[in-house]
C-alpha cells in the first residue's frame, strides 16, 4: 500500500502541474480566500480585543471578589473583610499582574444646585493605575493622590449637571451599615474625562480611606478586583484566588460578571467560522470544476490505471491528493501573506475617517488587527475539511469510471 | 494445463433500441504458453471476449476461469488485484501515462504491487532493454515513437513477469517495420519465458504469428484452428 501510496502522490503531484494554467488561476483563489479570511478574522478580533479590554477597564479588572449578595445588592451592608494575607498572596501570583481593593456604594452627591445619584468608588490610585482602570483622562485639576486623599473626582458630564466645578465643595451621601446616613463635604480636585457620558455621570472618585471612615466601615471593602496580561487566558487562573479567599466571598471571572461581553466573543468565534465557510463555499466551486475538468481531461489514463490493476480507492486517493496539494499550497501561500499583510498592520489603523461613533462602541478611532493561531488553524481545518469535502464528487466519479468505456474515450 | 477457461460466455450490448450480441455462448480452453490470435471483423466479439478474459468486462452469463480465479466471483476491487499480479496488457493505443517517463510507466504496475525502489528499477531498466529501449528510460511518452511508446507498454505488461499477456491490436498503430519488430518480441517472450499471450487483431500479418488461431464473427466462434506460424514480410 505504501508504494501504491507513492505512485498515488507522484502522479497526483505531476497531473497538477499539466495544465499549470488552471492551477495557477486556482491557486491563486484559494490563497486571496484564505488571506481574506485571515485577514478579516484579524480586522474582528483586533475590534472585539478592543470593546472587550476597553470594557474591563471600566469594569474593571478581569476577576471580581464581592461579598455572596453584593452583585444583588451592592450597598455597604454586603461587604467583605479587606483581603487577608494568604488572599494577598494569591492576588500577586502570576499571572495576575496587578489588584485592588476598592468601596462601591450607592451614594448621592449634591452640590449647590443640584444633587445626582451616583456610585462612590472609595480607591487606592496607585492600585487602580496598576490595575488600568483609571478615567482616561483628567482635564481639570489632578486625580487623587492616595486613600488618604479628602478631595472628590468628578466626571465632566456630571460636573455639568450639578453645575459645579473645580475647587467646589459638594457633600456626598450614602448609608452606614447600620442604615443612617454617612455624609461628608469634600472639594473637588478633579473632573475626568470618559469615553462613554454615562461613566462621567456616575463614577465618584474620593480616597478609600476617607470613604472608609465616612460609612464607618473600618477598613472593609466592597469588591476587589485582579487583572492578568490577556483576557482570554482567564482559564482557571480565578481558582486560586477563590480558594484563597474562602468560602465568605463570591469569585467571578469577567465572562460571569458580563456575560454580554463573554457572549460577543462567542459570536465573533462563530461569525469567523462562518465568514471563512462562505468564502470557501465560493471557492469550492473552483474547486470542483478544477477537479471535474482534471478527471474529464484524463478519463483514458484513469482507465488504463484501473485496467492495469489499480483499485477505485486509489484512483479517489489520487485526485483528493491531487486537491490537498493544491489546498496545501494556497494555504501555505495565504496564511504567509496574511502574515505578511496583518503583521505590518498590528501597531495600529487609524480609522477614525470611516468610523465615526465608534467610541459608543467602547472602541477607539485606531483599530489594532489581531494576528492569532486560532483563526490560521480555524482558517485550515475549514479549507481543507470543506476542500476535500467538495472534491470527493470529482474523486467518486473518477473512481467509479468503467475502465473498458474509459479506454475507448476519445 | 488450462491457463483460462471460459464456458458459455454471452454478453449482450444495448444501442439505442438495438441489441447487440458480443458474445454468444462462447467456450473456449486456452492452455499455458499458447500464442493465440482472435481474428475477425469489426463488431465480431473479439475484443469483448478479450476484455472478459482480462476481468475488465462482466459477461452476462457464463463462467471464466483464470488460473486459479473464477472471475464470475470476484468483486471490483478482487479483479483489480488479480489484473494487477496475473495479467499484462497491451492495448491498441499505446496507453502510456504522460507525465510518466518510460522507466516510470514500467514501474508502474510493481509500484502499485508494492515491489521494492530497488527491485523496481533494476527489472525496469532489464526489461525496457530486452524490448531495445535502453538508454531511454528517462523519456517521456511524447519524446518516444509510436512503435517505441508500444515497447514500452509491452515492457509494463511483462515486467511483473505475468503468465498471461492480452493484447488488443497492439500493432494497429504501427508501421510495418514496428509492427514486425513487435510480434518477433512477442513470439521471443512466448517462446523464452512461456508466456501465454492472447492477442485480438484482425491484421492477417499479425494472424501469422499464431500458432493457434481462433476466428470469430457476430460473437460466435466460427474457426478455431493451430497453424505453422511464421514471420511477417516487411
Amino acid at each position: 500500500m505504501g508504494g501504491a501510496m507513492s505512485t498515488v502522490m507522484v502522479l497526483a503531484w505531476r497531473n497538477l502541474w499539466r495544465n499549470y494554467r488552471r492551477t495557477l488561476i486556482m491557486l491563486a483563489a484559494i490563497t486571496v480566500g484564505i488571506w481574506a479570511m485571515i485577514f478579516m478574522a484579524a480586522m474582528m478580533r483586533g475590534m472585539t480585543d478592543q470593546i472587550v479590554e476597553n470594557t474591563l477597564n471600566t469594569l474593571p479588572g478581569e476577576v471580581q471578589l464581592h461579598h455572596p449578595e453584593y452583585r444583588r445588592d451592592p450597598s455597604v451592608v454586603n461587604r467583605m473583610p479587606a483581603p487577608s494575607a494568604a488572599l494577598r498572596e494569591a492576588l500577586a501570583a502570576p499571572p495576575a499582574v496587578a489588584w485592588a481593593a476598592r468601596v462601591r456604594v450607592p451614594a448621592v452627591v449634591a452640590s449647590e444646585r443640584d444633587s445626582r445619584g451616583v456610585i462612590l468608588l472609595g480607591i487606592d490610585p496607585q492600585k487602580e493605575a496598576a490595575l488600568g482602570s483609571l478615567p482616561e483622562e483628567v482635564i481639570e485639576g489632578r486625580f487623587l493622590a492616595d486613600i488618604d486623599d479628602r478631595g472628590v473626582v468628578l466626571g465632566a458630564s456630571l460636573a455639568r449637571r450639578l453645575e459645579t466645578g473645580l475647587g467646589k465643595r459638594v457633600v456626598l451621601m450614602s448609608q452606614d451599615p447600620d442604615n443612617n446616613v454617612a455624609d461628608r463635604g469634600a472639594r473637588v480636585v478633579g473632573i475626568y474625562k470618559a469615553r462613554l457620558q454615562g461613566t462621567e455621570d456616575v463614577f465618584v472618585y474620593s480616597g478609600l480611606a476617607v470613604t472608609q471612615a465616612m460609612l464607618g466601615i473600618g477598613s472593609d471593602v466592597s469588591e476587589i478586583a485582579a487583572t492578568a496580561d490577556d483576557y482570554r487566558l482567564m482559564g482557571d487562573w480565578y481558582q486560586p484566588i477563590a480558594a484563597a479567599a474562602g468560602p465568605g466571598f463570591e469569585v467571578l471571572p469577567w465572562p460571569q460578571l458580563d456575560s454580554f461581553l463573554d457572549s460577543m466573543l462567542r459570536v465573533q468565534d462563530g461569525f469567523s467560522l462562518v465568514f471563512m465557510v462562505v468564502i470557501f463555499l465560493a471557492l469550492s466551486f473552483g474547486l470542483v470544476n478544477t477537479l471535474v475538468m482534471a478527471v474529464f481531461e484524463r478519463i483514458r489514463e484513469i482507465g488504463l490505471m484501473q485496467a492495469l490493476g489499480m483499485r477505485p480507492g486509489l484512483i479517489l486517493a489520487q485526485v483528493l491528493v491531487e486537491s490537498i496539494y493544491l489546498l496545501c499550497l494556497g494555504l501555505l501561500l495565504g496564511n504567509v501573506s496574511a502574515w505578511l499583510t496583518i503583521k505590518p498592520l498590528e501597531s495600529g489603523i487609524d480609522i477614525s475617517a470611516v468610523a465615526q461613533g465608534v467610541e459608543k462602541m467602547a472602541m477607539g478611532t485606531t483599530l489594532y488587527p489581531a494576528l492569532v493561531v486560532q483563526d490560521m488553524v480555524m482558517s485550515t481545518v475549514v479549507v481543507l475539511g470543506l476542500g476535500l469535502l467538495a472534491s470527493l464528487l470529482p474523486a467518486w466519479r473518477a473512481a467509479s469510471l468503467d475502465p473498458i468505456r474509459a479506454l475507448s474515450r476519445h | 494445463m488450462s491457463a483460462i477457461t471460459c464456458t458459455e460466455l454471452c454478453k449482450t450490448f444495448q444501442q439505442g433500441d438495438e441489441i447487440i450480441t458480443g458474445l454468444n455462448k462462447v467456450s473456449l480452453e486456452i492452455t499455458k504458453g499458447e500464442f493465440l490470435c482472435l481474428s475477425g471483423p469489426s463488431g465480431s466479439g473479439k475484443t469483448t471476449l478479450l476484455n472478459a478474459l482480462g476481468g475488465l468486462d462482466t459477461p452476462d452469463s457464463g463462467e471464466i476461469q483464470v488460473g486459479e480465479y473464477r472471475l464470475d466471483k470476484l468483486s471490483k476491487g478482487e479483479l483489480a488485484d488479480m489484473r494487477l499480479h496475473n495479467i499484462g496488457f497491451v492495448f491498441q493505443a499505446y496507453n502510456l501515462v504522460p507525465v510518466l517517463s518510460a522507466r516510470e510507466n514500467v514501474e508502474f504496475v510493481m509500484q502499485v504491487q508494492g515491489v521494492s525502489a530497488a527491485q523496481r528499477r533494476q527489472r525496469s531498466d532489464a526489461v525496457l532493454a530486452e524490448v531495445g529501449l535502453a538508454g531511454m528510460e528517462t523519456r517521456l511518452p511524447a519524446e518516444l515513437s509510436g512503435g517505441q511508446q508500444q515497447r514500452v507498454a509491452v515492457a509494463r505488461a511483462i515486467v511483473s513477469k505475468p503468465e498471461l499477456v492480452l493484447a488488443d491490436e497492439p500493432t494497429a498503430n504501427l508501421d510495418s517495420k514496428s509492427a514486425a519488430q513487435l510480434m518477433d518480441l512477442f513470439v521471443e517472450l512466448n517462446v523464452e519465458r512461456g508466456i501465454t499471450f492472447v492477442i485480438a487483431t484482425h491484421d492477417s500479418r499479425v494472424m501469422g504469428y499464431a500458432r493457434r488461431l481462433i476466428h470469430m464473427q457476430d460473437g460466435v466462434v466460427v474457426s478455431d484452428e493451430q497453424q505453422e506460424p511464421h514471420a511477417m514480410d516487411v
